[in-house]
């Protein structure tokens, strides 16, 4: 299959400073947030194809997204978190990523 | 899901499909007009499609103009490649696994965009009001709901 491929990403051509690298250095965050749409059921599913997380592991990460409105669901490289955003837009779920602060 | 429910895993590890005729018409009209909705030059940008192409750089206006260029292409190719999935096998009685997920992402894709349309809440009464002018679209809305939870079961 293909994917998000983070090499045809433009790189900055400025001098990264200190600053610059120690924020390149935090990992990456995927955050799936609570929509009226998606189905309980389908949401766990999905958790479960994705991620290959347990019945239990997905369940409890869907109700944080419901009850919580959002939830963690994977964390990594920019490259590894834009494929798993990218796999959860092709199942219609609403996630985003971000740095872990 | 129970023995006798409409999609049920069979020994070989297909699925058969006792579904209404109702059901299969259903799907056969809307399939076109999601299909009609995804071939035009920038689907992304239709809000009625925004579930479909959802932002994944909220904050960040220059990340996410280079994840749409490289996803929204493969986004579009994927859910064509299940709407025609769906259509080849519209009158099937058995699915194999990869038919059905076909199934799955396209029903998904109609209930994303029809409860776009409808702008549903989270508490939406199980039952459509009849008295509302939309309430046959709340209707097939909910019926792609339940039919999205059964396919749901029998995959798991």
């Amino acid at each position: 299959m293909t994917a998000p491929q983070a090499s045809t990403v433009p790189v900055e051509v400025d001098q990264p400073d200190l600053d610059d690298a120690t924020e390149a250095d935090r990992p990456w965050i995927v955050l799936v947030w609570n929509d009226p749409i998606n189905l309980m059921s389908y949401v766990t599913f999905v958790f479960q194809k994705l991620f290959g997380y347990s019945l239990e592991k997905a369940t409890e990460l869907m109700l944080d997204v419901h009850h919580k409105g959002r939830a963690v669901v994977a964390s990594g490289t920019r490259e590894r978190c834009e494929l798993d955003v990218f796999r959860l837009h092709e199942h219609g779920l609403w996630a985003t990523m971000q740095h872990d602060r | 899901m129970a023995r006798g429910g409409p999609i049920r895993r069979t020994r070989k590890g297909d699925f058969e499909l006792r579904l209404p005729d109702g059901t299969r018409q259903l799907l056969a009209n809307l399939v076109p007009q999601l299909r009609a909705t995804l071939d035009v030059d920038e689907p992304s940008a239709d809000p009625t499609l925004r579930r479909l192409f959802p932002t994944a750089y909220p904050d960040d206006p220059t990340q996410e103009a280079e994840y749409r260029s490289m996803v929204s292409d493969d986004l579009r190719r994927r859910r064509i490649d299940a709407l025609d999935v769906v259509e080849a096998t519209i009158d099937a009685d058995r699915l194999d696994e990869a038919q059905l997920t076909a199934w799955m992402h396209t029903i998904n894709d109609l209930r994303l965009v029809l409860g776009t349309l409808l702008d549903v809440s989270e508490d939406e009464p199980a039952e459509a009001d009849p008295e509302l002018a939309d309430a046959d679209a709340r209707a097939i809305y909910q019926y792609l709901s339940y039919l999205l939870d059964v396919i749901v079961d029998a995959l798991s």
